[in-house]
């Protein structure tokens, strides 16, 4: 056996936020299509949607701190032949905003769109409050809902761009910091189906989000050691690319999940399920666990929580062990 | 409004007859919430059978149709019967409440039953729907009007209050609420569980026109609904006052029936009651 290569060192260019992406892909909508609304719950800025409002101010509405009054009015929207999108942390159209989305997206199956934004832990400083770790859990509980987790700029504006043309429901997860461009601009996106960003056959990393960048990278790092690691950008959490899982299953025999989420209803999941129905093969998941986090700086909250490259790597000793 | 409305005494006859349709499905179904229904029986004839609403029962999605949504789902009884007779679907469709592949849900499904605007029985949302309907009339400069129908316990959801206020902010003329304020709800007296008085008083806070009218005089609802369209500066809120159980003398402010079907004994003294 001949000694691994050297490590050719991976590097990845810092694009824009995924809601600065959410933010220029709405503005673009506008122009092409007046049917596109935005509605936001005081957080336009954060959230981006005011580069939509500042162009489109008649279409735009900024309905003041009312989540569920927020998610009531895009449903009399959607009925009456709008495309609303409407924006907010995750946390609180989720979780403030679930029965309306329940009743009045979910069950009629409106053309509704629901930007989540300041997904995970990698909020940062704003502590638990803000978090959210539970989202995708939420969305993939509302039948008929896409569920979507972008993993940087290029993708984000593809998935805002297919939202608007999927006739249905649809959950974006926005992320707060930077994110590493892992895409190239023009990449061919569309919902349920992952993009490969790596082929190996030794296992298949399977992530979302921020989590992608996490995993090329750790992909590198075992690749130094002989260790050639597929790397899956599931995007799309539901419905789940289980054709893509159950060729990493039989190509590879060993998965692992990474996400910015909780353990339980999240993308780790959704692949078990399509694991299990396919082809089953032993899996060890990076996520946050059965926790909530804290207050810190997002880098310090992804390494204390364990969500960084080197968890991934661990995770892929373990599962490799079990092959 | 396209016409004149029918004389008082057709728009009772209908009432009435309404009235029997509600009785026997619940009956029927053994299961179901008579007293909400028959207390927004002369609002739902006023609105469908007053040359309130413009709308097509031959085209329920119709784009330039009035809407209707009934926030407070479990009346949904009234609105059926009314669809029915109206021509939405067959009146014999009625009495297939509540059973397993009926469109006639236990409480109103959008896009399943023709001539329902909105999936409600999860209350306090109706109003906040009526809102997203009335920008998308001003935003596409269209002349439709939007209805909704709450109940006076259901204003005790806070969403009701965040809708409230928006409307009023945003001086949604073309918006309408009714309350059908027959003051009890599941398990007693609104006024002993969580008062909402002043009732009118608050929506006037809120910047919302009020009107407060005897809720089964229903030529004071049409004329109150005339009202709601004359006034241009913002919406208007309707304050029905009501009995509930309106019209079978044992049902009358009794909160037994709430949620209960009449049994086969009651059916025949309501009917009787009812004029069959």
């Amino acid at each position: 056996m001949t000694a691994a290569a050297a490590p050719v060192p991976l590097t990845l260019t810092m694009g824009k936020a995924t809601r600065e992406a959410y933010g220029d892909a709405l503005l673009e909508l506008g122009r092409a299509n007046r049917d596109v609304i935005a509605i936001d719950a005081d957080l336009a800025k954060s959230t981006f949607s005011w580069t939509f409002g500042k162009q489109f101010p008649e279409r735009f509405f900024n309905i003041g701190i009312q989540e569920a009054n927020m998610v009531g009015i895009a449903t009399g929207l959607a009925s009456s032949g709008k495309i609303p999108f409407i924006s907010s942390f995750a946390a609180f159209v989720l979780c403030k905003g679930f029965d309306q989305l329940r009743m009045g997206a979910a069950y009629p199956h409106l053309n509704i769109k629901v930007a989540g934004s300041h997904g995970g832990i990698s909020i940062g400083e704003d502590g638990v409050s803000q978090q959210s770790v539970e989202d995708v859990a939420l969305a993939c509980a509302l039948p008929g809902f896409i569920v979507c987790i972008p993993s940087d700029e290029h993708t984000m504006k593809a998935a805002v761009h297919s939202a608007a043309l999927h006739q249905g429901p649809v959950y974006l997860r926005l992320g707060r910091p930077k994110a590493p461009i892992v895409h190239s601009a023009g990449v061919a996106f569309a919902f349920g189906k992952a993009i490969q960003l790596r082929e190996g056959r030794a296992l298949t990393i399977i992530a979302n989000g921020l989590l992608v960048a996490q995993a090329l990278l750790a992909a590198n790092e075992l690749a130094a050691r002989g260790i050639e690691a597929r790397v899956l950008d599931m995007h799309t959490i539901k419905p789940i690319d289980a054709d893509a899982i159950s060729r990493a299953a039989r190509d590879t025999g060993a998965i692992v999940v990474a996400e910015e989420h909780m353990h339980h209803g999240g993308l780790g999941s959704a692949v078990s399920q399509a694991l299990a129905a396919g082809t089953p093969a032993p899996a060890e998941f990076v996520d946050l666990g059965d926790r909530f986090a804290e207050s810190g700086k997002p880098d310090d909250l992804m390494k204390k929580y364990g969500m960084l490259a080197g968890n991934i790597v661990a995770a892929a000793d373990r599962v490799l062990k079990r092959k | 409004m396209t016409a004149a409305a029918p004389p008082i005494h057709e728009l009772q006859t209908v009432a009435r007859t309404l009235r029997r349709h509600i009785v026997k499905m619940i009956a029927a179904a053994n299961s179901g919430h008579p007293g909400g229904s028959l207390s927004a029986v002369e609002i739902i004839t006023a609105l469908y059978f007053g040359e309130i609403l413009r709308h097509d029962p031959k085209r329920p999605d119709w784009p330039d149709r009035d809407r209707f949504i009934l926030s407070k789902g479990h009346g949904v009884p009234a609105l059926y019967a009314a669809l029915a007779e109206r021509g939405y679907f067959p009146v014999s469709e009625l009495m297939s409440l509540r059973q397993v592949n009926s469109r006639m849900q236990g409480h109103p499904v959008q896009g399943m039953t023709p001539g329902i605007e909105a999936s409600t029985g999860s209350l306090g949302q109706g109003l906040s729907i009526g809102i997203g309907h009335a920008l998308a009339a001003r935003l596409d400069e269209k002349t439709f009007r939007t209805y909704v129908l709450m109940g006076d316990g259901e204003c005790q959801e806070g969403q009701v209050w965040e809708a409230a206020m928006t409307a009023g902010n945003y001086e949604l003329a073309s918006l309408t609420a009714i309350i059908d304020s027959n003051r009890y709800q599941l398990d007693g007296a609104v006024e002993d569980i969580n008062s909402l008085d002043p009732l009118a008083g608050k929506f006037a806070a809120f910047g919302w026109h009020v009107i407060e009218i005897d809720g089964h005089d229903v030529g004071a609802v049409v004329s109150a609904l005339h009202s709601a369209h004359a006034h241009h500066a913002g919406p208007t809120c309707i304050v029905a006052n009501t009995v509930k159980g309106k019209g079978v003398s044992f049902m009358e402010n009794n909160n037994e029936f709430h949620g209960k079907a009449p049994t086969a004994e009651q059916l025949k003294v309501a009917l009787a009651q009812l004029g069959e």
